[in-house]
C-alpha cells in the first residue's frame, strides 16, 4: 500500500492537536500559582502538596480504586463461569441469554444507571417498610449498591471477551487429558483455563478500566452514601474545580503513560526476540 | 469441561440487575404519581418534543463530524508502519484514562469570552483585522455556552470510539485481497471504492453506534460546555430522578422513548452492513 502524503500527515497532527489540547491546559494549570484556570500567574508546586492533603479527593481516589477493583474481582469470576456456562447451551438458549448480557452495553449508560437506581429504591423501600422494620434494619444506597452496579455493567465486557477463546478451545485437548488419566478438575486447570487465560486478564482489564472510567452510572447508583472521583469532579464543576484535580489528573496521566510505553517497549521486544528465533530456525533449516 | 451449571449464577444476576430494572422502566412509564395505569406520560412528553429534537440533531450531527474526522484518520494510520501505528493507538488510548469530566472542564478554559482561545486570537490580532474588514466591534468569538461548544464536546470525547473500530477492521483486511483487486486492474480509487471501503463497513458501524448513543444520552457535556441553555434528553432524564421536580415516572418513559428509538436506528443500520459485535472490541 501507498505511504501517507503530506496532506495526511498534517491531519493526523492536526487530530493529535484536538485531542491533547484540553489535556495540556490541564497538565500546564496544575503548576499554576494562582487559582485561575486561564491566567498563568507562575510556577508552583504547592496543588500538589494540597492534594495529599485532601482528604475528600484521597477518600474519592480510594473509594474508586476499591469499587474498581472488587468489581474487577467478582466480575471476572462470575463472568468466566458464565461463559464457559453459555458455552455449553444449546444455540437457542446461548442466544437469549447473550442477548440479555448484550443489554448493558448496548443501553445508553444513563439507563443502566437510572433503571438500577429505580431498581434499589424500590427493593430497599420495600424492604425496610417490611420486613427491614421488624428487624430495625434500614437499607440505603451507598459502596453496596455502587459495587452491585459496577458488577453488573463489568461481567458482560469479561464475557465478551472469554467467549472466543472458548469457540478458539479445541475440545480434543480436555478429551486427551481425561484419557491420560486427569481428575475433571485437576483438567480444567492444566489445560482449559490456561488456554482461556489471555482472553480472563484481557476482559479484567477491561472491567477495571470501565469502572475506573465510569460516571453515569455511579452518579445514580451510589447515593450519597460513596462518592467516586468522577462523582466528586461532577460536584465541583458546579463550583469551580479545584487545581488540586489537575495536579491528580496529571499524575495519572504520566502513571498511565508511563505503563503504556514499558508494556509497548516489552511487547514490541519479544516480537524481535521471535523475529530472530524463527530466523534461526529457518537458516538451521535452509 | 461442558458444564450448563455454571452459568446459572450470572443468569439469576442479569435476572435480578437487568431485566427487573427493564421491567421496572416500563412500569414506571405507564403509571402516575397516584399509580393505576396511564399513558399521560406520553402525552405529557409532547411538550418536550424540543428537547427530543436538540439531542438527536446534535448527537447525529457530532457522529458525521466524528465520521468525517474518523475514517480518513483511521485509514491513514492503517497505511503507518508498524511502529507508528503502535505510537497512533496508545496516544489515542490515553486521553480516556483521564477523566472525560476534566477534559471537558478544560475546554470551558479553552472557549470562555476571555479564554485561552479568545486571548491568542487577540493577541495575534484577529479581531482587530475583522473588525477592520467588516466595520464590527467584536473582542471575542461567542464560544462558550452555544450548541456547537455542546457537539464539540461530544467530537471530543468520543472520537476515538469512532477512530478505533474502524482501525482494526481495516487493519485486518488482508492485504492478498487489495492485491488481487490492483492484479485485476483497479486503479487506487477503485481499490478503496470496492474493496477497502464495504470491507470497513463493520467497524463503521460499530464507530457510529459507539458514538451515537452516547451523544444522543449526555447530560454532563451540555450542562458544561452548553451552560445550561441546551437541555438534552440526559439533562431531562436527570432532573426527574435528581433535583427540584423529582419525577421518576416522566423520567421513565423519556428514557423508554429514547431506548425505542435508539434500538430502532441500530436495527436499521445493523441491516445495511452486518455489523460485528466482533468489531467493537480492542
Amino acid at each position: 500500500m501507498k505511504r501517507n502524503g503530506v496532506f495526511s500527515r498534517v491531519c493526523m497532527i492536526l487530530t493529535l492537536i484536538f485531542m491533547y489540547a484540553p489535556i495540556f491546559v490541564l497538565i500546564v494549570f496544575s503548576f499554576n500559582a494562582s487559582k485561575s484556570r486561564t491566567v498563568w500567574t507562575g510556577f508552583s508546586l504547592h496543588w500538589y502538596a494540597d492534594l495529599f492533603h485532601d482528604t475528600r479527593i484521597l477518600g474519592s481516589v480510594a473509594t474508586t480504586l476499591e469499587v474498581s477493583v472488587l468489581a474487577m474481582v467478582i466480575s471476572t469470576v462470575l463472568g468466566t463461569l458464565a461463559a464457559i456456562g453459555f458455552f455449553s447451551m444449546r444455540r437457542r438458549s446461548r442466544a437469549v441469554v447473550m442477548a440479555i448480557n448484550n443489554i448493558p452495553m448496548t443501553n445508553a449508560d444513563i439507563i443502566t444507571g437510572v433503571s438500577l437506581m429505580m431498581l434499589f429504591v424500590f427493593a430497599f423501600g420495600a424492604f425496610n417498610a417490611t420486613l427491614g422494620k421488624a428487624l430495625g434494619v434500614t437499607l440505603k444506597t451507598g459502596f453496596g449498591t455502587l459495587l452491585l452496579a459496577h458488577i453488573t455493567f463489568d461481567v458482560p465486557y469479561v464475557i465478551l471477551s472469554v467467549m472466543p477463546k472458548l469457540n478458539q478451545l479445541d475440545p480434543h485437548l480436555y478429551e486427551a487429558a481425561l484419557d491420560l488419566g486427569a481428575q475433571p478438575s485437576y483438567a480444567f486447570r492444566k489445560v482449559v483455563l490456561p488456554e482461556l487465560m489471555p482472553g480472563i486478564l484481557s476482559g479484567a482489564m477491561l472491567a477495571f478500566t470501565m469502572s475506573v472510567d465510569d460516571f453515569v452510572i455511579s452518579y445514580f447508583t451510589a447515593g450519597s452514601g460513596a462518592s467516586t472521583l468522577a462523582m466528586e469532579i461532577y460536584a465541583m464543576t458546579r463550583k469551580r474545580i479545584s487545581p488540586e484535580i489537575n495536579a491528580l489528573s496529571t499524575l495519572v496521566f504520566v502513571i498511565v503513560l508511563v505503563v503504556l510505553i514499558v508494556v509497548n517497549v516489552h511487547s514490541v521486544r519479544q516480537e524481535r526476540a521471535r523475529q530472530k528465533r524463527d530466523l534461526a530456525w529457518k537458516r538451521a533449516d535452509g | 469441561m461442558k458444564n450448563k451449571f455454571l452459568g446459572i449464577p450470572y443468569i439469576i444476576w442479569m435476572a435480578i440487575f437487568v431485566v427487573v430494572p427493564m421491567f421496572l422502566i416500563v412500569g414506571y412509564a405507564f403509571t402516575t404519581r397516584e399509580g393505576g395505569f396511564s399513558t399521560g406520560n406520553f402525552s405529557n412528553m409532547l411538550s418536550y418534543a424540543g428537547v427530543f429534537g436538540d439531542s438527536f440533531l446534535l448527537a447525529i450531527i457530532a457522529t458525521l463530524v466524528c465520521l468525517l474526522i474518523g475514517y480518513p484518520i483511521s485509514y491513514w494510520m492503517t497505511r503507518e508502519g508498524p511502529g507508528v501505528k503502535r505510537i497512533a493507538l496508545v496516544v489515542l488510548m490515553l486521553p480516556m484514562w483521564m477523566n472525560f469530566l476534566l477534559r471537558t472542564y478544560a475546554w470551558m478554559s479553552l472557549l470562555e469570552n476571555t479564554g485561552i482561545l479568545n486571548e491568542l486570537f487577540s493577541a495575534i490580532g484577529l479581531f482587530k483585522l475583522i473588525n477592520a474588514v467588516t466595520g464590527s466591534n467584536i473582542d471575542h468569538f461567542p464560544m462558550i455556552n452555544t450548541k456547537g461548544a455542546v457537539v464539540l464536546g461530544m467530537v471530543y470525547n468520543y472520537l476515538p470510539f469512532m477512530i478505533l473500530p474502524i482501525y482494526n477492521v481495516i487493519d485486518k483486511i488482508d492485504a492478498r485481497v487489495i492485491e488481487a483487486a490492483q492484479d485485476l486492474g483497479a486503479n487506487s480509487a477503485n481499490v478503496f471504492r470496492r474493496v477497502i471501503f464495504p470491507l470497513s463497513l463493520p467497524g463503521v458501524i460499530s464507530g457510529i453506534t459507539m458514538v451515537f448513543i452516547p451523544s444522543v444520552s449526555t447530560f454532563a457535556i451540555s450542562k458544561l460546555l452548553g451552560g445550561g441553555k441546551t437541555l438534552l434528553l440526559g439533562d431531562l432524564i436527570e432532573m426527574q430522578f435528581y433535583g427540584n421536580s423529582y419525577n421518576p415516572y416522566l423520567g421513565s418513559a423519556v428514557s423508554l422513548v429514547m431506548m425505542v428509538i435508539v434500538l430502532v436506528c441500530m436495527a436499521i443500520m445493523n441491516r445495511f452492513g452486518d455489523g460485528e459485535e466482533t468489531a467493537v472490541m480492542l
